[in-house]
């Protein structure tokens, strides 16, 4: 990692805003449609970012502010937003984001929400429970919106009335893939848990021939009311939604595990994302020591298929370099895991993409490792680039991408051997048969 | 469903949307359906809050509008999201600078929120103005710097000085209205630029070309056809667009106007500053693109034109015909769903699928006006659902009741029709395949019959 040069200006900017991480865990509550309290760009072009990436529907909701509502106030199309969104998606849960305007303008969402309640209780209709998170753009990225809204939700819902033999997991920002992963791994250890957000369904739906409007999947509610009386929590980053120097709020955020311990006293296990076989094995060896069970066969032949691989291939990747970005705690464990097979790489903390191109002229990469829109770059350097993380706007399967456990950490190794091997064969004077 | 009423307007309204309890009260009058006796759909509204409209705001409407002017800096000062979901947002081609490819931002944080983003934004100009050196520099301001107070204008003024090139504010916070504002404040923004500088010398019979955005080169295609009939195109707005060019708009016979949604507005302007006339036409679909070609002639009254024009409309329909014959066997009665931007060009698509034997189920669009849905009205069979400002829980019932074979929309419909079985076409702004003039018809034509045969549906019945 190396300091970046100081631009005033963000150009080609890596990072995404709050209320797209603040929709990606919404979208992972069972029955829950997300709102954004803001004007209604803000949730358009986040339904396209994440409908490119997932390929699936992303129906998000907008409070449509109004000239009216930015100098007067958006509780009236706070209501009628609540108001419609009930009649034509009857959902069991209501997410809200706050945006960048919301927030300057000193909005207050929790006394719009009691507004909404006190209103509707009375004529006996259902009252949707509701979730809310502060997320304007201007503090944060993404990460810190998705984070920021795990905890919300934890301190919103979570109860605890006794401590049961249940796992606390938040994956973070993962693919739908890895989550369905976890799930398995999680029940071959024959663990009760909690996995929460789970958008490994409602982001990768099966064909529905409906349309579905809230679509199945999701971790229900009733889970995360019990995610106080767990025993244990892991959830991956290192930064989390630390990242960001707040006036408001400073020094008091935490993550959602943290919350748990100091507010129930439920163990929290802060792990890096497990991207490697050291991290893997450091998250299966919490697993075990929780679970007080050993590692269940299938997964440890897996690591073993997956050592076998390392053994078969490391010539092709020692010594090479990469150029990798995307979210802070998926980055620093992507680095960790390319040292583990000799690989060098480099990143920058907090840089925008034109940064990292004018750099990559002195650290010369083999390959780029990132989401879809370095691509601009490894087309100009003329070297691969293995997609992997959030978003893949440019190719299909990205929901289907296993990054974590020695099944995700095997499938980006090859990604990586075959990428490296590919460009040396398109690039040979001959062409060969064999390696 | 108690709390949807059904229509009680008292129009003829046979059609079960309302009573199903699919439209919200306050969309009821945003949806009819074909036929003389039906009412026109209201439309210019604001997008009703929960929704979940397709459409985005007015920040979005003057960003897509300007993006293509490919040798100017695109600078958004607000906080990062704006510029992120913007960046490389259409495939709109170059032939020279790729300028407009890169996303600027201010990245406004929470200390600027407090103080002020006015000194950022001054160093952000002057610092990419020194990178790059560009013609022009547009600053978009998004939703919270009208809110924090900070004088854009007077920035680009100071910078304007300094610099020695055009600074053009374009005032778009997102809350200021609909898309289609968005429209209106890029037009404001080209106008100041239009008339600030003559070229040496502009041809008698030149046109300039306003509304197309050369999304996978169409411009080109549209350029070599007017060249063919020897009328010279002066500026494109802002479709491969130049600074210059624009600068020298005003020397222009005559503004061909397409996506007339999003230009109307500055050819409107031209013709009260400069005389300058304008006509409305479509470049979708082979009936439209040979009036585009015939009206032009006719407006020089130039008979040498016209014949040219003639002469390769008949060139085109010759190698075209027979192909379009042989796509029309094989798609004749299959049904399409259209919601798009423009209704303009929802208008235009009706018509070309008729000419390939798809009959239009349903047409919508985002920002279409009274007139516009008016034609449409007349243009389509009986029965034809038009809709205005739609949103997923509607589009997708109304293919259903429809039953629509093939949805033809952008990004946002995509997923929907995939989910429930139907066919897609692209007729988005981030599309590769040119789907204007007649090589268009035929990439259009060959993308329904791509979506229409393909042996997977057979998994989804």
């Amino acid at each position: 990692m190396i300091e970046a040069k100081t631009y005033t200006s963000t150009r080609n900017s890596c990072k995404l805003c709050a209320p797209l991480g603040a929709s990606m865990v919404f979208k992972g509550i069972e029955g829950c449609v997300p709102l954004i309290h803001g004007s209604q760009g803000c949730a358009t072009y986040i339904r396209r970012y994440m409908i490119s990436h997932y390929k699936e529907p992303v129906d998000i909701a907008s409070s449509n502010f109004s000239e009216e509502s930015t100098v007067f106030g958006g509780s009236k199309n706070f209501i009628t937003g609540i108001e419609n969104i009930v009649k034509q998606y009857k959902p069991n849960v209501i997410g809200i984001a706050s945006t960048c305007l919301s927030e300057t303008i000193g909005e207050d969402i929790p006394g719009h929400i009691r507004h909404y309640k006190e209103s509707h209780e009375a004529d006996g209709s259902v009252i949707p429970t509701f979730i809310h998170t502060s997320t304007p753009s201007y503090s944060g990225s993404h990460a810190e919106g998705f984070h920021n809204t795990v905890l919300a939700a934890v301190k919103a819902i979570a109860k605890h009335k006794k401590t049961v033999e249940t796992l606390n997991i938040f994956p973070g920002m993962v693919s739908p893939a890895d989550i369905r992963y976890l799930k398995e791994l999680l029940e071959d250890f024959g663990m009760k848990y909690v996995l929460f957000p789970d958008f490994s369904e409602t982001l990768d739906n099966e064909y529905t021939a409906e349309y579905q409007l809230i679509p199945t999947g999701g971790t229900p509610m009733i889970d995360i009311e019990h995610i106080g009386d767990s025993k244990a929590t892991i959830e991956f980053g290192t930064s989390f939604n630390k990242t960001v120097n707040r006036t408001k709020d400073s020094g008091s955020l935490q993550t959602a595990g943290e919350w748990l311990q100091s507010t129930y006293y439920i163990r929290n296990h802060q792990m890096q994302l497990p991207i490697g076989i050291e991290t893997s094995d450091k998250f299966i060896k919490t697993l075990e020591e929780i679970s007080g069970k050993p590692m269940p066969e299938k997964h440890r032949k897996e690591r073993g298929r997956l050592v076998d691989a390392y053994v078969d291939a490391h010539k092709y990747v020692f010594g090479k370099k990469a150029l990798i970005y995307g979210e802070e705690d998926f980055v620093t464990a992507m680095a960790d895991w390319l040292k583990e097979i000799g690989i060098e790489a480099f990143w920058i903390k907090g840089a925008d993409f034109e940064t990292l191109r004018e750099k990559a002229d002195e650290f010369k990469p083999d390959f780029l490792l990132g989401n879809s829109k370095g691509y601009y770059i490894a087309r100009e350097l003329k070297i691969p680039l293995v997609r992997v993380g959030f978003p893949i706007h440019d190719r299909f399967g990205a929901t289907r991408i296993h990054h974590i456990g020695y099944r995700g950490t095997q499938e980006l190794f090859d990604l990586v051997v075959n990428a490296l091997i590919d460009y040396k064969q398109e690039n040979s004077p001959i062409g060969y048969k064999y390696l | 469903m108690s709390n949807i009423k059904n229509r009680t307007d008292g129009s003829n309204f046979s059609s079960p949307l309302g009573a199903r309890g699919i439209l919200l009260d306050d969309r009821q009058k945003q949806v009819s359906i074909a036929g003389a006796n039906e009412r026109t759909i209201d439309c210019n509204k604001a997008s009703l809050a929960g929704s979940v409209s397709q459409r985005a705001c007015v920040f979005c409407g003057s960003r897509v509008v300007l993006y293509p002017i490919v040798d100017a800096l695109h600078i958004i000062h607000g906080p990062i999201g704006c510029a992120a979901y913007t960046w490389d947002i259409r495939g709109s081609l170059s032939s020279g600078p790729e300028l407009h490819r890169l996303s600027y931002s201010t990245d406004l944080q929470e200390r600027d929120v407090i103080f002020g983003g006015e000194k950022k934004l001054y160093a952000s100009i002057i610092e990419l103005i020194e990178l790059h050196n560009p013609k022009a520099a547009f600053i978009y301001t998004t939703c919270i710097v009208g809110v924090i107070g900070d004088d854009v204008e007077q920035i680009c003024r100071t910078v304007e000085k300094e610099k020695g090139i055009p600074i053009i504010p374009v005032q778009a916070p997102g809350f200021q209205g609909s898309k289609k504002d968005g429209y209106k404040v890029a037009c404001e923004a080209i106008f100041t630029l239009v008339g600030t500088k003559s070229k040496p010398f502009t041809p008698a019979k030149s046109i300039n070309i306003l509304g197309d955005f050369n999304l996978a080169g169409e411009l080109w295609i549209l350029l070599e056809y007017y060249k063919k009939m020897g009328v010279h195109v002066n500026a494109t707005i802002t479709g491969d667009g130049r600074v210059d060019d624009i600068c020298n708009a005003h020397n222009a016979a005559l503004n061909v106007v397409q996506c007339s949604g999003s230009m109307n507005y500055l050819a409107k302007m031209m013709k009260d500053e400069y005389g300058i006339p304008s006509m409305r036409v479509s470049y979708f679909g082979i009936e439209d693109m040979s009036d585009a070609l015939y009206d032009v002639a006719r407006f020089f009254k130039d008979d040498d034109m016209m014949d040219k024009a003639r002469e390769l409309v008949k060139e085109e329909f010759t190698r075209l015909i027979p192909q379009l014959a042989w796509y029309k066997e094989r798609l004749t009665g299959k049904k399409a769903a259209i919601y798009v931007g423009g209704a303009f060009k929802a208008i235009s698509l009706v018509k070309a699928l008729r000419l390939i034997g798809v009959q239009s189920v349903i047409v919508g669009s985002q920002t279409g006006t009274t007139e516009d849905y008016e034609l449409i009205k007349q243009l389509c069979d009986e029965g034809t659902i038009i809709v205005d400002d739609s949103n997923p829980v509607e589009l997708s019932h109304f293919v259903k009741e429809k039953q629509a074979d093939i949805f033809i929309g952008g990004v946002k419909e995509r997923p929907i029709a995939h989910k429930i079985g139907l066919g897609f076409c692209d007729h988005n702004h981030e599309r590769k395949e040119p789907l204007a003039g007649y090589e268009g018809m035929l990439n259009f034509a060959k993308e329904i019959y791509a979506t229409a045969m393909s042996p997977v549906w057979k998994f989804t019945k």
